[in-house]
C-alpha cells in the first residue's frame, strides 16, 4: 500500500514545488523592469532635479520614509523633515513627493504594478494631476 | 499512524511558532535599521501655537439661514455630500437651540432664543471620552487641546461615535470620493472605514491661518484662541459675556463656548 | 477525535449541507460589504451599531454561560453535571467564535484589526474586550478538548487542566463585566449609563445560555443517542428560571429609577421602546413581545409539574432565549442612539444583506456547535455501548 501511495506523493510534491516557484521562473524574459518617468514640468522646472534623499535610499526605503513621515506629522506634529544634505521639506506625499512626480502612472504606478503592490495611500492622499481631471 | 500524527501536528505547530517568532520582532528591528538623518521635529516656524486651543460662537451675531461656516469647512476638507440623512457625513452644522442646549430652553423664552440654530461641531473635550475609548489611539489629544484624527490607524469600530455625548462624529459608511464634488488638492480624502469629524482646521493651524469657519463667517460670530493666555481675544470674550456649553456637567469639559 | 464529526446519518448531512449554504451565502453578502462599504447595512450616522453588535452582544452572555455548568460540578461536586460540561464548554468556543466574526463584520477598516494590539490602549475597554474573549475562546477549547478526549481514553483529566478550569469561572463573568463596561462607562448615552448593566447581562447570559443548553440537550437525548439526565435538565431548568426571574426584576427595576425619577432624557429611550415617541415606534412590537414571551416562559418555568414535561420545558426554553434575544439584541444596543445626543430619532432596521451576513454567523457557529457536539455524542456512545 504505501508503494502506491508513493507515486502519488512525489507527484503532489512537484505540482507544489513548481507552483510556489511558479513566480520566479514564469515570465522572467517576456517582461522587463519598467522604465520610469521623470518628465514633469516641475522637475523641469527644478533647479537642483534633486529628491527628498538619493535615489539609492529612496528606492529601498521611501515606504518606510513615508511611514515615520505620517507618525510624526500626524501624530506628533512634527511637519518638517530635514534630509541628510540639510534641506527641509513638508513630511507630506502630496505636498512633497507628488508636487515633482506629479505624473504617477508613468512614474509610481510603473513599479508597483510591475511587482504587485498595491498601496492604499492614494485611496486618501490626492494626486493633484487625476483630480483635476 | 496514530501516535506519529500526534508528534508531527506537535512538531509543526512548534517549527511555525519558531519561524513566526522573528516576524514579531522585526517591526522593532525595523525602525532601527532605516537611517534617520538629523534634524526632524521642527514645527514651520510661522505656525500657530497655544497651550489650550478654544472656539467662542457668538450667538447674538449668529444669524439663521447662514451656512458660511459649514460651506467653507467642508469644501477645504473634502467632506463628502452623500444627499442622504444615513450616510451622511458632516464636521460641521447646525441645530435647533433646544438641541443643542438640552434641559436649557424655557418655554417662555423668545422667538429669537427658539429660532436660533447654533453651529454644532467638535468640541476638543478637555476629558474627552471618545479618546478614552479608542482601541487603536486612532483618536487623541494633543497637548495644545485639539481632539485628532489619525486615518491611517482607526479599524471602524465606532465606539468613539457612541462615546461621544454630542454626536460629533461621522462615518464613511461608504467611499467618500464619489460624493466630493469639487476636490481640494491641499487635503486628503477619507476613505470608507474611517470616522472622522472637526479638527479644527489644525494643517492649517501649522501653516499659521485661522480655522476655516472662522476665516469665512462673514458676521464674525466665531473667536479662535488660546484659552489658557489671558491676553487672547477669546480668554478677554469668556471673561465679560455669559457663555454655555453643551452637556457640561458630563465632565467632558468641551471647549466650545456659546456667547448668549 | 475530529474523525467522528465526518459520520452521520442522513439528517445530519442535511443539516450540515444548511448551514453551510447559509454561511456561504452570508460570506458573499459580505464581499459586498467589503466593497460597498457598511452602508450596505441600515446603519447610519445617529445609530451607528447595529444588527452585528446586537447580536455580539447576546452571544457573549451565551457564551459566558458555561460558567453555570462548571461552577456546580467542579466547585462543589455536583455530579449530575458531571458528563455536560464539554458540552457547555463547547457552546463557549462556538458562541465565542461567533461573537468575534461579528466584530470583525462590524469594523469598518478589518485589514487593521490588529491595530487593537499593536498600538493598545489599556484605557479602552475595546483592547481588554479582545484580550478577554481570545483568552476565554483558548480556554474552553483547551479544557472541553482535553476532558473529552480523557472520557474516551476513560482516564481522569491531567492534573493541569485543573487549574484552568477553575480560572474558566471568574473568566466568564469577566467576559461579560467586559461587554457591559463598553455601554455603561459612555457619558453620553444615559440609557446605558447605568451600574447595572454588567449584572442585567449577567442574569439574561444565564438565562438564555442555559436554555439553549437544555434545547441540546433534548435534541441530543431525541437524535443524538445521548441523555445528559433528568435531574442535570432539571437542574439548569431551574437555574433558567431563577436568572429569568432576575432579568424580568432588573428590567423592572430600570423602568422605575426611570419612571420615577422623570428625567426626560432618560425617560425618552425608555418610551421610544414600549410606547413610541414622536410617532416612531419601529421597536415597540418587539419589546412588548419580549415582555410577553418573558413572562410565559417565566410561568412554565415555576411549575415543578410543567417543568418536568419536556415538550412545555422545550417550549419555555425557545420563549427565554428569543425573548433575551429581543431584549438584549434590540431593546439595548440599538436603543441607545434613540434618541440621539441632539433629541434627534432616527430609526433603525436593518437591510437584507445585513441579515444574510448575520445569518451566515450564526450558521458557522451553529456548524461548529453541530461538529463538536458530533464528536461528543460519538465519544459517549462508544464509551457506552461497548
Amino acid at each position: 500500500m504505501k508503494n502506491n501511495k508513493w507515486g502519488l506523493i512525489l507527484l503532489g510534491l512537484a505540482i507544489f514545488v513548481i507552483g510556489v516557484t511558479f513566480p520566479f521562473w514564469y515570465g522572467k524574459e517576456k517582461t522587463a523592469p519598467p522604465a520610469l518617468s521623470l518628465e514633469t514640468p516641475e522637475i523641469a522646472g527644478s533647479a537642483d532635479k534633486k529628491c527628498v534623499e538619493d535615489k539609492a535610499f529612496m528606492r529601498a526605503n521611501h515606504m518606510k520614509l513615508l511611514n515615520a513621515w505620517r507618525d510624526e506629522a500626524v501624530r506628533e506634529g512634527k511637519r518638517i523633515y530635514t534630509a541628510k544634505d540639510g534641506r527641509t521639506f513638508e513630511k507630506s506625499l502630496t505636498g512633497s513627493c507628488i508636487r515633482c512626480h506629479s505624473n504617477k502612472e508613468q512614474f509610481c504606478d510603473r513599479c508597483h504594478n510591475y511587482v504587485g503592490a498595491k498601496p492604499s495611500c492614494f485611496d486618501c492622499h490626492i494626486v493633484p494631476a487625476e483630480v483635476k481631471k | 499512524m496514530t501516535p506519529n500524527r500526534r508528534d508531527f501536528l506537535k512538531i509543526a505547530g512548534a517549527s511555525a511558532l519558531t519561524i513566526m517568532t522573528p516576524a514579531i520582532f522585526v517591526p522593532a528591528w525595523a525602525k532601527n535599521s532605516i537611517v534617520m538623518p538629523p534634524g526632524q521635529g521642527l514645527a514651520p516656524q510661522k505656525a500657530l501655537a497655544a497651550k489650550r486651543w478654544a472656539m467662542a460662537v457668538d450667538l447674538t451675531k449668529c444669524t439663521a439661514n447662514c451656512a458660511d461656516c459649514i460651506v467653507a469647512c467642508h469644501a477645504i476638507h473634502n467632506v463628502p455630500e452623500f444627499g442622504n440623512p444615513k450616510d451622511e457625513v458632516k464636521w460641521i452644522w447646525t441645530e435647533p437651540f433646544a438641541s443643542v442646549f438640552p434641559g436649557e430652553s424655557p418655554a417662555y423664552s423668545g422667538e429669537k432664543l427658539q429660532k436660533m440654530r447654533p453651529p454644532v461641531f467638535c468640541n476638543h473635550c478637555e476629558n474627552p471620552p471618545c479618546v478614552r475609548v479608542c482601541p487603536t489611539k486612532a483618536t487623541f489629544r494633543r497637548s495644545d487641546g485639539i481632539v485628532m484624527m489619525d486615518y491611517h490607524r482607526c479599524i471602524g469600530c465606532r465606539l468613539c461615535m457612541a462615546a461621544c455625548p454630542y454626536g460629533a462624529r461621522s462615518m464613511n459608511y461608504r467611499d467618500p470620493r464619489p460624493f466630493t464634488a469639487k476636490i481640494n488638492p491641499d487635503f486628503p480624502t477619507r476613505t470608507k472605514g474611517v470616522v472622522e469629524k472637526c479638527n479644527f482646521c489644525e494643517e492649517r493651524l501649522a501653516k499659521g491661518t485661522l480655522p476655516a469657519c472662522v476665516e469665512a463667517c462673514r458676521q464674525k460670530a466665531l473667536t479662535f484662541g488660546d484659552a489658557d493666555d489671558p491676553r487672547s481675544d477669546i480668554r478677554r470674550l469668556l471673561e465679560t459675556r455669559f457663555s454655555l456649553r453643551r452637556r457640561a456637567h458630563l465632565g467632558t469639559g468641551p471647549q466650545i463656548y456659546y456667547l448668549l | 477525535m475530529l474523525e467522528k464529526a465526518l459520520k452521520g446519518n442522513r439528517g445530519y448531512w442535511i443539516w450540515i449541507a444548511c448551514l453551510i449554504l447559509v454561511a456561504t451565502v452570508g460570506f458573499f453578502f459580505y464581499l459586498r460589504q467589503l466593497d460597498y462599504g457598511l452602508g450596505i447595512t441600515g446603519m447610519s450616522r445617529d445609530v451607528s451599531w447595529g444588527l452585528y453588535i446586537a447580536q455580539f452582544t447576546f452571544l457573549v452572555g451565551v457564551a459566558a454561560s458555561a460558567v453555570m455548568l462548571v461552577l456546580p460540578y467542579y466547585l462543589h461536586d455536583y455530579k449530575a453535571f458531571g458528563r455536560i460540561t464539554v458540552l457547555g464548554e463547547f457552546l463557549a468556543v462556538s458562541a465565542v467564535v461567533m461573537c468575534i466574526l461579528f466584530v470583525f463584520v462590524d469594523l469598518g477598516r478589518p485589514s487593521r484589526v490588529m491595530n487593537v494590539l499593536l498600538h493598545p490602549q489599556p484605557k479602552s475597554i475595546l483592547f481588554w474586550d479582545m484580550i478577554v474573549l481570545s483568552g476565554y475562546l483558548l480556554i474552553n477549547l483547551i479544557t472541553g478538548w482535553v476532558v473529552l478526549a480523557c472520557t474516551k481514553k476513560e482516564v481522569p483529566p491531567p492534573g493541569w487542566v485543573k487549574p484552568i478550569i477553575y480560572l474558566s469561572i471568574p473568566w466568564a463573568i469577566s467576559i461579560h463585566t467586559v461587554t457591559a463596561f463598553i455601554y455603561a462607562g459612555l457619558p453620553g448615552r444615559g440609557f446605558w449609563l447605568t451600574a447595572i448593566m454588567a449584572p442585567r447581562f449577567l442574569a439574561s447570559a444565564f438565562a438564555s445560555g442555559p436554555a439553549l443548553l437544555i434545547l441540546v440537550c433534548l435534541i441530543l437525548k431525541r437524535w443524538g443517542c445521548f441523555d445528559a439526565g433528568e435531574k442535570a435538565i432539571q437542574t439548569l431548568a431551574k437555574i433558567v428560571a431563577y436568572a429569568l426571574a432576575v432579568s424580568i426584576f432588573f428590567v423592572l427595576v430600570e423602568l422605575f429609577t426611570v419612571f420615577y425619577s422623570q428625567i426626560p432624557e432618560h425617560m425618552h429611550h425608555f418610551q421610544y421602546l414600549f410606547a413610541g415617541l414622536d410617532g416612531r415606534y419601529n421597536l415597540v412590537a418587539w419589546m412588548w413581545t419580549f415582555a410577553v414571551l418573558s413572562i410565559a416562559a417565566f410561568v412554565i418555568l415555576i411549575f415543578p409539574g410543567v417543568r418536568r414535561k419536556e415538550s412545555w420545558l422545550a417550549l419555555a426554553c425557545v420563549l427565554v432565549f428569543v425573548s433575551l434575544w429581543i431584549e438584549k439584541g434590540l431593546g439595548l444596543v440599538i436603543t441607545g442612539f434613540i434618541p440621539s445626543p441632539l433629541g434627534a430619532i432616527t430609526e433603525y432596521s436593518p437591510t437584507g444583506p445585513e441579515i444574510a451576513i448575520t445569518l451566515g454567523v450564526w450558521a458557522a457557529g451553529f456548524l461548529m456547535l453541530t461538529l463538536f457536539y458530533r464528536i461528543f455524542t460519538s465519544v459517549h456512545f462508544e464509551r457506552e455501548n461497548r
